[in-house]
């Protein structure tokens, strides 16, 4: 049988999501943001949420996702992406109502509001990127950076007298009272990808369920800041980042 | 027993040439085009389309869900 002859609609099994449009992405090559995004526009198209899903996009390189995702969206300043869920969801019940924040605006200049959004239990789900750096701005330092990483802010790797500690902010949010689901994903293969699905899932579900606030950190890449190529960047990450980051869940209710 | 044939189609002026399909692929079937796309990069395309099993494996990994996958039993 030829490659024409198999390349028939009777033998489909995957395609792209029909949430996910078709305007190229402007992320780097190998970008973990790409894959997070078709996850939830696949969960999305499962669940058949499309008419009633607001996404808070942040301020980082998914600033641009409602380019991306045909959903409703909204923007918020930068960090502040939770405090808007909080009133898009109170105003708007019906709506499943999620965040998709980087580590530079969720762990570092939107700390306050995630801790007290997460605090109070909001029935929202955070999309949490944690690729160790800001990305988007040049590769500086972020909260999330390894010690020992090399950043643009901290070229000769960051030191903790310097630059003080990692800042673990997924297992700080799992202590809170208000989080229903807390897990750390990664998107570096076809397993992984599985799982992180099945937790964006979750964590949708949670949301429309009421049970309070649920967190889906992904451990991911960005090959430019770091300076490897895509695929090396995912050697890194399995080597570096899941030590100080280990993936799983940290608490579901 | 059945054998089973996949097939994958590339969105050409899609695939940003990340190489993440390539080094997924449990068949080694895919490899990067020397020719490039408008954008200039070298797309992913099936060099050896007869070891393609229709796993999935490429279109999972794609950041930019540029694979479509086929698969047929035969």
């Amino acid at each position: 049988m030829t490659t024409t002859e198999i390349i028939n609609p009777e033998n489909l099994v995957y395609i792209k999501p029909k949430v996910l449009n078709d305007n190229p992405m402007h992320y780097c090559p190998g970008c973990s943001h790409g894959v997070v995004h078709k996850l939830i526009a696949e969960v999305i198209e499962e669940m058949d949420y499309q008419e009633k899903t607001i996404g808070i996009a942040p301020v980082g390189c998914a600033v641009f996702a409602y380019k991306y995702l045909d959903i409703d969206w909204q923007q918020a300043a930068h960090g502040r992406a939770p405090a808007l869920a909080t009133a898009t969801k109170r105003l708007l019940p019906d709506r499943l109502v999620f965040t998709y924040q980087g580590d530079g605006d969720l762990a570092a200049i939107g700390t306050a509001e995630t801790l007290h959004a997460c605090n109070r239990g909001e029935n929202i789900a955070i999309i949490f990127i944690n690729n160790g750096i800001y990305g988007m701005t040049g590769g500086q330092m972020a909260p999330t950076t390894l010690v020992g990483m090399k950043s643009s802010t901290s070229p000769n790797g960051r030191t903790v007298p310097l630059n003080g500690n990692p800042l673990d902010i997924t297992k700080l949010l799992a202590q809170l009272d208000g989080t229903c689901y807390v897990t750390r994903q990664s998107v570096h293969n076809v397993a992984n990808v599985r799982k992180a699905k099945k937790a964006i899932r979750k964590a949708f579900e949670n949301s429309m369920l009421g049970k309070g606030t649920s967190i889906v950190e992904v451990v991911s890449t960005c090959n430019s800041g770091w300076k490897l190529s895509p695929a090396d960047s995912n050697i890194w990450m399995v080597e570096n980042m899941f030590p100080a980051y280990p993936l799983g869940d940290l608490k579901d209710l | 027993m059945a054998k089973i044939k996949g097939a994958i189609v590339v969105n050409i002026e899609r695939c940003k040439g990340c190489n993440l399909c390539v080094v997924a692929c449990p068949s080694k079937v895919l490899s990067l085009n020397n020719e490039a796309n408008s954008k200039g990069y070298n797309y992913s395309y099936m060099e050896d389309p007869d070891s393609c099993v229709g796993c999935s494996a490429c279109a999972y990994v794609c950041p930019d869900a540029c694979i479509t996958v086929y698969k047929v039993r035969v």
